[in-house]
């Protein structure tokens, strides 16, 4: 009842700000109105008790890539013209195909999906993840573990960093 | 040794009985966000105060002394004052961000307020992943900062907002790092936990060399998160009148204000927690009476004292250096800061291994 309510609370502040995102001609705005999906998506996870992946997004998403958006929005466009321009036919026509493409793609996989708690009874779906369990599955190198694709990733984090030097030292 | 969850558990099987399950929730959500409103504002009130009586006995001079006794209540009038203000609207300005930034900023210190351990069975929430929780709401105010300079289209307070972001999000990360090395030395991210932990000794003792490096180091980053003292360049008032908040009156400066206080105390509130034992009284190995002694003082006074002392250095530092330069402020961090937090860790790694 209560869990219910809270997460209708949540779904119309992510549906309501997303729309403003996409709607809303000035670009900082739709930055912020994007950091209350992202809060908003947070507190979904808390409600699931999955609180490791809310933090990550709050940190990740609200706390990194979000200041990075506004970064690069103040050093590009300034303070003054951030109004976006008015889009052409086939920009509109190829992100309506674009949206539509990424809904069918996540449809499928949510409702081809066998997930774990649906057809296994014994496990209780309201527990917390153990933290230790989350690292010794991203620091494992058994079957179901991650640690190739962590180190991997980390690989393609450094490559960025040294590319964004480059760019930035050649002026 | 009392332990606030016999009080809460008392509250919450009282109205129990009045109430179903759901209106007892919510009753109690309302009073938990009532009880953190309050002391969050009721503490700011006494940090402004304490921090006027410290400067002015650091500079020689008596501080606010003509309202009530010792001028006590004066930050209670100022705040009165604050609140009659009026709200000036800026031309030209974007209204929607301009008032949203410094609830933003509001939003994030009080996000971590509620997750402290502020005394024995005191808390609010007590997450698996409390310390990683506490790094993630606390770079929310960032956001705030940024959108107030962007929104108020000046040139301070746009300068005042980069600077700040840049500043931050450097200083974030030995911040991170610096807890890191304690949850090395921990094996938990939960704080009610790391608090146990330290009933033996407090992990500033325990943790030896690396305890001590890593306690220096986040005093110091915490005090540049908190845009204070040596680290105030996006506020310099030399430069840029007032930095990011130039342009905001009434109240809503109130809110920046507030939130730049209250973040003083969220630091030393962690450093404390995280180093000095929290709520943990001092105990001694060995020392039974000694031990149980200690155990009268109640924990919140504990907590109190130990966030107080920290809080008390960090006014000390603010009011005897000068201002670094922006590029001081850089180098200090991504140069010396950061390669010894780094350096802290495998210390302490090698600490717990032997």
């Amino acid at each position: 009842m209560g869990a219910s309510i809270i997460f209708y609370i949540l779904a119309v502040i992510i549906i309501v700000s997303a729309i403003l995102a996409v709607t809303s001609k000035r670009m900082l705005r739709a930055a912020t109105f994007l950091l209350f999906v992202l809060i908003a998506t947070a507190g979904l996870y808390l409600l699931l008790n999955y609180h490791f992946l809310a933090a990550v997004q709050l940190s990740v998403y609200a706390g990194g890539i979000l200041i990075l958006f506004i970064f690069a929005i103040l050093l590009t466009s300034g303070a003054k013209n951030d109004r976006t321009e008015p889009e052409d036919k086939p920009k509109v026509l190829l992100g309506i195909l674009t949206a539509v493409g990424g809904l069918v793609i996540t449809g499928m996989a949510v409702l081809k999906h066998r997930f774990l708690y649906s057809n296994n009874p014994t496990i209780t779906g309201d527990q917390e993840i153990n933290m230790k369990l989350i690292g010794n599955a991203l620091m494992g190198t058994e079957k179901y573990q991650y640690l190739l694709p962590f180190e991997v990733l980390s690989v393609l984090l450094l490559a960025c960093i040294i590319g964004g030097i480059l760019i930035a030292r050649k002026r | 040794m009392f332990s606030f969850s016999d009080l809460t558990h008392w509250i919450d099987s009282s109205l129990r009985l009045w109430m179903n399950d759901g209106w007892t929730l919510f009753v109690e959500f309302v009073l938990i966000g009532v009880m953190i409103l309050v002391s969050y504002a009721v503490l700011a009130l006494i940090l402004i105060l304490v921090e006027r009586k410290v400067c002015a006995w650091m500079q020689c001079r008596l501080g606010p002394n003509r309202v009530g006794p010792w001028g006590l209540f004066q930050t209670g009038a100022d705040m009165i004052k604050i609140l009659l203000k009026e709200i000036v609207n800026i031309n030209r300005s974007d209204k929607f961000l301009f008032r949203l930034a410094s609830f933003i900023v509001i939003l994030g210190s009080v996000l971590t307020f509620g997750a402290l351990p502020f005394a024995k069975g005191l808390q609010v929430i007590d997450f698996n992943i409390g310390v990683f929780y506490l790094l993630a709401v606390s770079s929310l105010g960032v956001v705030g900062i940024l959108l107030a300079g962007w929104a108020s289209n000046s040139k301070y307070t746009m300068i005042g907002a980069m600077r700040s972001g840049a500043q931050l999000i450097s200083y974030e990360l030995s911040c991170g790092l610096a807890l890191l090395s304690i949850v090395v030395l921990s094996g938990t991210m939960q704080l009610s936990e790391i608090v146990e932990q330290q009933s033996e000794m407090w992990f500033i003792f325990k943790g030896h060399v690396p305890a001590f490096i890593a306690f220096v180091i986040y005093m110091i980053a915490g005090h540049a998160e908190t845009n204070r003292g040596p680290f105030d360049l996006p506020e310099a008032e030399s430069e840029l009148t007032a930095g990011y908040h130039t342009e905001y009156s009434g109240i809503q400066f109130g809110f920046f204000y507030l939130a730049e206080y209250m973040n003083m105390f969220i630091i030393a509130a962690i450093a404390s927690t995280m180093f000095l034992g929290g709520w943990m009284p001092l105990h001694i190995p060995g020392w039974e009476g000694f031990n149980g002694a200690m155990d009268y003082i109640p924990s919140v006074v504990w907590f109190l004292a130990k966030t107080g002392f920290c809080i008390f250095m960090q006014l000390w530092v603010r009011w005897s250096f000068p201002r670094l330069r922006i590029d001081q402020l850089l180098r200090l961090e991504w140069k010396i800061l950061m390669p010894v937090c780094l350096f802290n860790i495998l210390l302490m790694a090698l600490v717990v291994i032997l």
